[in-house]
């Protein structure tokens, strides 16, 4: 007996082998931070289009070690080379730390959700990053300020541990010159030879004003960080709706078939990572979830 | 719940012997016939040749946390209820190899495992199993991606169902409306009917496949008496059920009581070992392993099936997310019972009982569900967060 379904809900095309990673060839190395680095990839059979949309990630595979859920943090207009900036916290990423120029790396993706932005068009654009959490909104940066004319006001309030910690340290200062956008940096601890602000990133929001109902806000970082952050948007007036959050969890398929991602009633890898504030709230406030 | 999509045909009856008539009308249609065996002191599914292989004479006693073999008096096929296997393990393999890779002048070679599906008549399945298949169809077929391992044995199966006219102490499926009689979602339907010296089957087809195979078995049409004989069965056995689940609004119910005081309790009892989700016919859960050889140049991808009770399964960088016992038994459950309304449109939940009697501590899901509802504060409970 074949199974029967409901003609409504056939299902979509989709990557044909999700399971199989194509392989890669790193271009170039470049060592962000002590523990951060950002790898640029291009297809070893130089074939295929890798087109993705700002928020989505790629299951990244060493050979003989693992794989790992990593989001693309470079120019959607540009997904050739692939761009990941990785950080080095379990045994695939440290093992990826140290790949060389032209060696291999298998990829499959890109999956999931991605951040509104073609929905932000006309608004203001308030970008908060939490350490990492900066890499997978670096491709929302590129965008807006590709066509920055679309947009209204654009901010982003970037926190980290230490000024050592700072990702992409030569496009903030670009990106802080510029008129048209406001960024404003904060480390949680620092020596005297830092002359920016200390204190964790909702302290950089306090002034900020925001026109509440023509506002987009997109945050990532950890979860403790987005729920406060996202508390204090919502004091300033701003919807649930308009707050998005990008989720984290232990992926190993990436395309909602392990169950290993699943949030409440959602599947992080499909349903997600980047979700609605009021998709997440009730849950952000449980642990263990 | 499943829906018909052939009208079922007009029943018809042959004699006992000629179950395995069946058996060889199958294999030579190329079938390989898989269903119940003695197996280890327990009633398992695995690979048949004929008739005998069956537990013919056997059931069994199932309880919390108890399942025990006994011989019948009279020597009945399928006398018994479930074992701890399902059918997941021929459509969705326990170990699978999804691609070796290897290492050529240093540079990686994916192959993808290309094995091709075999062919198998699953023999003996219950009416709680066959909404199990259709539910694991929604997984693995109906999505966005789907598993094309499962695709291919799933679409080449033959499904021969058997009603369930004894019911165990751990089934539930009359509250989960899915048995005991098989509906749909099979191509023949068998109900065995032992009355004094007469053992027969009542036998209908699903599908334009089934009704061929069972017009070379038989074409004796079942009297208006055999056919009421095999109805009384079924309806006796509806009675029996040894468990209970009252499935009104658990969707919300189980939403509502994140935190409730019974998830600790069961926590004291729950030693996460993951049986309740080997056992059970929809749990689904994946994870891939990485392997190398010795030598550092070949490297091959499984795939196995995996548990939310273990501390691995939620683990990320810094720790796992479902650190207690409880929260991986409220995730499990809050899954099975509401969250799979959400993520595929039916409850995960088909009344089997597994979960309850292969609990090595008895852990019954039945019980736990009337304990969290009797516990509900509906009137304050609510899953609003005031700080917001």
């Amino acid at each position: 007996m074949e199974p029967v379904f409901d003609s409504k809900a056939a299902p979509k095309e989709a990557v044909v082998r999700p399971m199989v990673p194509e392989i890669f060839r790193v271009e170039k190395y470049r060592k962000e931070t002590h523990d951060t680095y950002t790898l640029e990839l291009k297809s070893a059979s130089g074939t295929g289009e890798h087109r993705f949309k700002a928020g989505q990630f790629n299951m990244l595979y060493k050979f003989g070690v693992g794989e790992a859920a990593i989001s693309i943090s470079g120019d959607p207009s540009l997904p050739n080379p692939l761009i990941h900036t990785i950080r080095t916290v379990g045994s695939v990423t440290k093992a990826m730390s140290k790949l060389k120029v032209g060696d291999t790396i298998g990829v499959r993706g890109p999956f999931g959700s991605c951040w509104p932005v073609q929905e932000a068009v006309g608004n203001d654009v308030v970008i908060i990053a939490g350490g990492i959490g900066l890499a997978p909104l670096r491709p929302v940066i590129y965008q807006v300020l590709a066509e920055r004319r679309k947009y209204g006001k654009v901010f982003l309030f970037y926190g980290t541990r230490t000024p050592d910690d700072l990702l992409y340290r030569g496009e903030l200062e670009k990106w802080r010159a510029r008129f048209d956008m406001e960024v404003l940096v904060t480390v949680d601890r620092a020596s005297s030879d830092w002359h920016g602000n200390v204190g964790v990133v909702t302290t950089l929001l306090k002034k900020l004003v925001l026109d509440s109902d023509n506002t987009v806000a997109m945050i990532c970082g950890p979860e403790i960080m987005m729920r406060f952050v996202a508390m204090d948007l919502i004091k300033k007036e701003m919807t649930l709706d308009r707050i998005y959050v990008s989720m984290e969890r232990n992926m190993k398929c990436g395309i909602g078939l392990c169950g290993h991602c699943q949030y409440g009633p959602t599947f992080i890898c499909k349903d997600g990572p980047v979700y609605t504030y009021d998709q997440v709230i009730e849950l952000l406030a449980r642990r263990e979830i | 719940m499943l829906e018909p999509v052939v009208e079922i045909e007009q029943q018809v009856t042959f004699k006992q012997e000629q179950l395995q008539t069946l058996f060889t009308v199958l294999q030579k249609r190329d079938y390989q016939l898989v269903g119940p065996t003695i197996r280890d002191g327990a009633i398992a599914y695995d690979e048949l040749n004929s008739t005998a292989d069956l537990p013919v004479g056997w059931t069994d006693e199932q309880d919390a946390g108890r399942y025990r073999l006994a011989s019948r008096k009279d020597a009945a096929y399928f006398g018994y209820v479930v074992g701890p296997h399902s059918w997941k393990k021929f459509l969705y393999p326990p170990v699978l190899s999804l691609w070796k890779a290897n290492l050529q002048k240093g540079e990686v070679v994916v192959a993808p495992e290309a094995a091709e599906a075999p062919k198998y008549a699953l023999i003996g399945v219950r009416s709680c199993e066959l909404h199990a298949i259709a539910i694991q169809d929604k997984i693995f077929l109906q999505g966005e991606y789907t598993d094309p391992v499962y695709k291919a044995r799933r679409e080449k199966a033959f499904i021969v169902a058997v009603n369930c006219v004894t019911t165990g102490g751990t089934c539930f499926c009359v509250s989960m409306k899915t048995g005991p009689k098989a509906t749909c979602g099979f191509d023949l339907a068998l109900t065995e009917v032992i009355d004094g010296q007469r053992h027969y089957f009542v036998a209908e087809s699903g599908s334009v496949l089934g009704a061929e195979v069972l017009a070379e078995i038989t074409k004796q049409q079942a009297t208006a008496e055999e056919q009421q004989d095999a109805k009384d069965l079924m309806e006796k056995a509806a009675k029996k059920m040894g468990r209970q689940l009252d499935t009104t609004g658990i969707y919300e119910l189980l939403y509502r009581n994140v935190e409730c005081a019974r998830w600790e309790n069961v926590a004291g009892r729950c030693l996460t070992c993951t049986n309740c989700t080997m056992v059970c016919p929809t749990c689904f859960c994946m994870t891939v392993v990485d392997t190398t050889d010795l030598t550092g140049q070949n490297a091959e991808r499984t795939r196995h099936w995996d548990s939310c009770f273990t501390l691995d399964f939620s683990y990320i960088h810094g720790g796992s997310i479902r650190n207690s016992p409880k929260s991986r038994y409220r995730q499990w459950m809050t899954h099975k019972l509401a969250a799979w309304q959400d993520q595929f449109g039916t409850s995960g939940c088909v009344g089997c009982g597994r979960c309850i009697t292969w609990c090595p501590v008895g852990i019954d899901i039945t019980e736990e569900a009337r304990a969290i509802r009797a516990g509900d504060k509906s009137d304050k409970a609510t899953m609003a967060i005031k700080e917001h």
